[in-house]
C-alpha cells in the first residue's frame, strides 16, 4: 500500500510553508531516519525525516513550492514489493487541493488549538494619524516589521546590539532576528547561554556603561527569571541615582498565550511590568506599531518592556513606506471610529476587538477600538476622550482579569470619566485559571469575540 | 522538538573535540605569581597616602554610627569597620578615569577610595538634598558615574551580573577599561553570580571578581551557609584563575591587585580574588551580634588590624608620631565637616518626588 507523504507542521502554528529543497529524487530508496526535504516554515528551515521505509514515487510538490498547506501530501511512498513508478498520485490533484484547503485548514487548527480564535484577519479601520497623509504603503509581516526596525537602528547606532537565546545562528527562535548576524556580526549580535537573570543583568549593566542593549527573551514567560534586573536594577537606578545612572534597555520577546504550550509558556505580563514606575511598556499590534514602536523604545533614554506576540508575528499589515519610520511613546491609537461604545485593548487583543465590532456594525452597533499601544505610561486621555465620545467601554484583554490592565481602565474611568460613564466598565478576559493544555479547554479559557460581543451588547442595553 | 537546521556549520558531523592543551586549567597560577613576592614595595609617601584613605573610611564609617543612633540615618546602614584595605587596596591599582567599580550595599569604603566626597556620602545617609543621589537613594544606592562608580546596589548578589556588563561595555567600546565587581561571602551563593562568571570566562571579558568574604552572610558563619569557603575556588568550573588575599593587610591588597589588572587587561578574561577580611560591626546598625563571640572580635582589632598595621609599618619607616597625629586631626575635621554639612543641608524638594522616575517624557 503506497504511503502519502503529507507536509508536516513543524511548530505549534505553523499553517504553511515553503517546500525549499528535495533532498531524494524519485526512484530513492529511503529508509526511517533518512532527510527527504528541507521546508521553511515561518520560523525557520526545518528538516522533514522519513518515517516509513520504501521507495519515493511521484514526487508532487516540486521543491521552491511557497506556501504549502500542512496536511497536503507532498509525495508519495512505494511499500516494500510495490512498483514505485506506478505508484499515483491522489485522486485529487495538489496543486488544486493546496489552494482549496485554505478554510479547511483554519479549521483544523481551530480544532487543535484554542487560540486559533484569536486569529483574524481584521485591520485597522482608520489610518494611524502620525504617519504622513499620502505615504505609499507596502505589506509586511510584525516578525520582518521588528527585524527592521532594529537592523535600522543598528546601522544608525553603534552602541546598539542584540543578545540573547539563538539570536544569532539559529537566526532567532521565532526568527525575528533573521540576518541581523550576517549583516552586523557577532560582536553586536550575541548568542548566550540558557541564563536569563545573568543576561538580563549584563544587559542592564552594558547599559549603565553606556551601549544600548536590545535584550531578547525566547518568551517573556523566562523573564521571570530575570524580573528582578528588569525592575530592582533596571528601572530603578535612574531615580535612586538621583537621575544620574540611564538605562537605556529594550527587553524584547513574544508574550501572551501561544498555541497548546500550558500554563508555563503562556501568559500576558502587561500588568506585572506597567505596575513598575521606572519602566515604559509597549505592547503593539500591527506591523507599523511594532516597527514605529520598537524605533522609538531603542532610542529612548529609558529601560523599555517591549512586549510582542508570537501569534501576531506572521500576520501581514500595512507597512508606511518611510525612511524613519518613529512612532511617539505613550499615544494610543484609534483603529476603528465608532460613536456608541468603546472597545479598549492592546497587543493580540485589538484583532479580536476589530472583529468584534465588525460583526456588531451588522447588529447596528457601532463601536470605537482605541488600541493602548504603550501600557505605560498610559494614555489616559485618549481613553476619556473616547469615553466622552461613546459614554461605554469594554475592555478585551488577553490575559488574566484580577489586577489586569483593563482593572486600570476602569479604575481611570471611575476616577476620572465618572460623568460620561452612561454603564459599568466590563472588562473581558480570559478566563482566572492557567491557561489549560487541552484544546478544548483552551479554548474556553481565553477571550473571543463573542465575549466581547455579549459585553458591548451588555453596556449598551441590547 | 524536530531537529532545526541552523547554517551551514550544522552541515558537519564532526564531534565537538576540546584540544589538549585547553585541558589544563590551572587555578593557582596568579596566585603562585603572589606567593613568589606577596607585597607591593610602597614607599613611606604612597603608604601615607593608603593609611589616609584608610582612617578617613574608618572614621567616616564610625561618625555614619554615630549619626545612625542618633536618629539622623535611617533605614539601612552597613558599615565598612574592619575592611578598609580591601576597597583601598584594590582601587588604589585601577585606572580612574578608565576602571569602573561596582558593589553591593555596604558602599561606602568603596566610593571613598574612589576619591567621591565625604560630604555628598554623608547628605545622602541623612537623606539631603545635597547627597550624591538627591537624598533618593540612601546609604544602599549610590552612583557617581562621574568618577565610574556604579552602585551601590540592594539586592544581594545582583552587581556580579551588573558589572560583567560594565565590562562587556568597556570590551565592546575598546577603551582598555577594566571593572571590578564586589560582592560577598553570602551573595557568591547566588545563582547569578555563576552566570555571570560562565559568560565573563565564556566572552572574556575584562572584569575582576572580588569576593569580600567577611566571614559571616548577615549572622550566618561561612561553614554554616557555604559547602566549599575557599571562595577563591568558586570560578574552577569556569575556568577563572583564583587569588586568595590577605584583606587585612592593604600592601597584600595592592600587589594582588596588580596581578590580577595585568592578567585582565592582557585579554585573558576575569579573575576572582578573595578577600580575607573581617567586619567589625553588625551586619547593619540593627544587628545584635549574637552569632559571634566579643572575644573573636577584638581577637581581630587586636591582631590584624588594617590600619594599625599600616601605622606600625609607617613608624619604621620613620615617620613620626606628630604626623599621624596631625593626619588623624585633619581626617577627623573633614569628617565632622561632612556630618555638619550632612545634618544642616536640606532635604529634598518636594518637587523631587516625581523627577528622576523617567527621563525622556512620553
Amino acid at each position: 500500500m503506497a504511503i502519502e507523504l503529507k507536509m508536516p507542521a513543524l511548530s505549534p502554528t505553523m499553517e504553511e510553508g515553503k517546500l525549499a529543497k528535495w533532498l531524494v529524487k524519485e526512484g530513492d530508496e529511503v529508509s526511517s531516519g533518512d532527510i527527504l526535504a528541507e521546508i521553511e516554515t515561518d520560523k525557520a528551515t526545518m528538516e522533514f525525516e522519513s518515517i516509513d521505509e520504501g521507495t519515493v514515487g511521484k514526487i508532487l510538490i516540486p521543491e521552491g513550492t511557497e506556501g504549502v498547506k500542512v496536511g497536503t501530501v507532498i509525495a508519495m511512498l512505494a511499500g516494500e514489493g510495490e512498483d514505485a513508478s506506478a505508484v499515483s498520485a491522489p485522486a485529487a490533484a495538489p496543486k488544486v487541493e493546496a489552494q482549496a484547503v485554505k478554510s479547511d485548514v483554519i479549521q483544523d487548527v481551530s480544532a487543535a488549538s484554542g487560540t486559533a480564535k484569536l486569529q483574524t484577519e481584521a485591520k485597522p479601520k482608520v489610518a494611524d494619524p502620525e504617519i504622513p497623509h499620502g505615504t505609499n504603503m507596502k505589506t509586511s509581516t510584525v516578525r520582518d516589521a521588528l527585524r527592521d526596525a532594529m537592523a535600522e537602528e543598528m546601522r544608525r547606532d553603534e552602541r546598539v546590539f542584540v543578545m540573547g537565546e539563538e539570536v544569532a545562528e539559529y537566526q532567532g527562535a521565532y526568527k525575528v532576528t533573521q540576518g541581523l548576524l550576517e549583516e552586523f556580526g557577532p560582536k553586536r549580535v550575541i548568542d548566550t547561554p540558557i541564563t536569563e537573570y545573568g543576561f538580563a543583568g549584563i544587559g542592564t549593566g552594558a547599559a549603565m556603561g553606556g551601549l544600548r542593549p536590545i535584550v531578547e527573551f525566547m518568551t517573556f514567560n523566562f523573564a521571570m527569571q530575570a524580573i528582578d534586573h528588569i525592575i530592582n536594577s533596571a528601572a530603578k537606578t535612574n531615580y535612586m541615582s538621583g537621575g544620574q545612572m540611564r538605562c537605556p534597555i529594550v527587553f524584547r520577546g513574544p508574550n501572551g498565550a501561544a498555541s497548546r504550550v500550558g500554563a508555563q509558556h503562556s501568559q500576558n505580563y502587561g500588568p506585572w511590568y506597567a505596575n513598575v514606575p521606572g519602566l515604559v511598556v509597549i505592547a503593539p499590534y500591527d506591523a507599523s506599531d511594532a516597527k514605529g514602536l520598537m524605533k522609538a523604545a531603542i532610542r529612548s533614554e529609558d529601560p523599555v518592556v517591549f512586549l510582542e506576540n508570537e501569534l501576531v508575528y506572521g500576520r501581514s499589515f500595512e507597512l508606511p513606506e518611510l525612511d524613519d519610520h518613529v512612532l511617539p511613546i505613550g499615544k494610543a491609537r484609534i483603529m476603528r471610529e465608532g460613536s456608541d461604545v468603546t472597545i479598549v485593548s492592546y497587543s493580540i487583543g485589538v484583532g479580536v476587538a476589530l472583529e468584534a465590532a465588525e460583526k456588531l456594525a451588522e447588529e447596528g452597533i457601532d463601536a470605537e477600538v482605541l488600541d493602548l499601544r504603550t501600557l505605560r505610561p498610559l494614555d489616559k486621555e485618549a481613553v476619556l476622550a473616547s469615553l466622552a465620545k461613546t459614554n461605554r467601554i469594554v475592555v478585551a484583554e488577553e490575559g488574566f482579569p484580577v489586577c489586569s490592565i483593563a482593572s486600570e481602565i476602569a479604575a481611570i474611568c471611575m476616577e476620572e470619566g465618572f460623568d460620561n460613564l452612561d454603564a459599568p466598565v466590563l472588562r473581558v478576559c480570559n478566563e482566572d485559571v492557567p491557561l489549560p493544555y487541552a484544546a478544548n479547554l483552551e479554548h474556553a479559557a481565553l477571550i473571543d469575540t463573542d465575549r466581547v460581543i455579549a459585553a458591548v451588547k451588555k453596556v449598551c442595553y441590547r | 522538538m524536530p531537529k532545526t537546521k541552523t547554517d551551514a556549520a550544522s552541515g558537519t558531523t564532526d564531534t565537538p573535540v576540546t584540544p589538549a592543551a585547553e585541558d589544563n586549567f590551572a587555578l593557582d597560577t596568579l596566585q603562585t605569581t603572589l606567593e613568589s613576592d606577596k607585597r607591593y614595595k610602597a614607599d613611606k609617601d604612597e603608604l601615607f597616602k593608603l593609611y589616609e584613605q584608610m582612617l578617613l573610611i574608618r572614621r567616616f564609617e564610625e561618625k555614619a554610627g554615630q549619626l545612625y543612633g542618633l536618629g539622623l540615618i535611617g533605614g539601612f546602614c552597613h558599615l565598612y569597620i574592619g575592611q578598609e584595605a580591601v576597597a583601598v587596596g584594590l582601587q588604589s591599582a585601577l585606572d580612574g578615569d578608565k576602571d569602573s567599580v561596582i558593589t553591593g550595599y555596604r558602599d561606602h569604603g568603596h566610593m571613598l577610595a574612589y576619591g567621591i566626597d565625604p560630604k555628598v556620602i554623608m547628605a545622602e545617609l541623612t537623606g539631603r538634598a545635597a547627597g550624591i543621589s538627591k537624598g533618593k537613594g540612601g546609604s544602599m544606592h549610590m552612583f557617581s558615574v562621574e568618577h565610574k562608580f556604579y552602585g551601590g546596589h540592594g539586592i544581594v548578589g545582583a552587581q556580579v551580573p551588573l558589572g560583567a556588563g560594565l565590562a562587556f561595555a568597556h570590551k565592546y567600546n575598546e577603551d582598555g577599561g577594566v571593572a571590578m565587581a564586589y560582592f560577598g561571602d553570602g551573595a557568591s551563593n547566588q545563582g547569578q553570580v555563576y552566570e555571570a562568571f560562565n559568560m565573563a570566562a565564556l566572552w572574556k571579558l575584562p572584569i575582576i571578581f572580588v569576593i569580600e568574604n567577611n566571614q559571616y552572610a548577615m549572622g550566618t558563619a561561612v561553614k554554616r551557609s557555604s559547602a566549599e569557603t575557599h571562595f577563591h575556588r568558586r570560578g574552577s568550573a569556569f575556568r577563572i584563575p583564583g587569588m586568595q588575599v590577605d584583606g587585612m593587610d592593604v600592601l597584600e591588597v595592592r600587589k594582588a591587585a596588580e596581578i590580577a589588572l595585568e592578567y585582565v587587561r592582557g585579554g585573558n578574561g576575569p579573575v576572582l580574588m578573595e578577600l580575607n577580611t573581617y567586619r567589625y560591626r553588625g551586619h547593619s546598625m540593627s544587628d545584635p551580634a549574637k552569632y559571634r563571640s566579643r572575644e573573636e572580635v577584638q581577637g581581630v582589632r587586636d591582631n590584624r588590624d588594617p590600619i594599625e598595621h599600616a601605622k606600625a609599618e609607617l613608624i619604621a619607616m620613620g615617620m613620626t608620631e606628630e604626623a599621624l597625629k596631625d593626619l588623624d586631626k585633619q581626617v577627623r575635621k573633614q569628617i565632622t565637616e561632612a556630618a555638619d554639612f550632612a545634618e544642616s543641608s536640606p532635604e529634598p524638594e518636594m518637587s523631587e518626588l516625581y523627577t528622576d522616575v523617567l527621563v525622556e517624557r512620553y
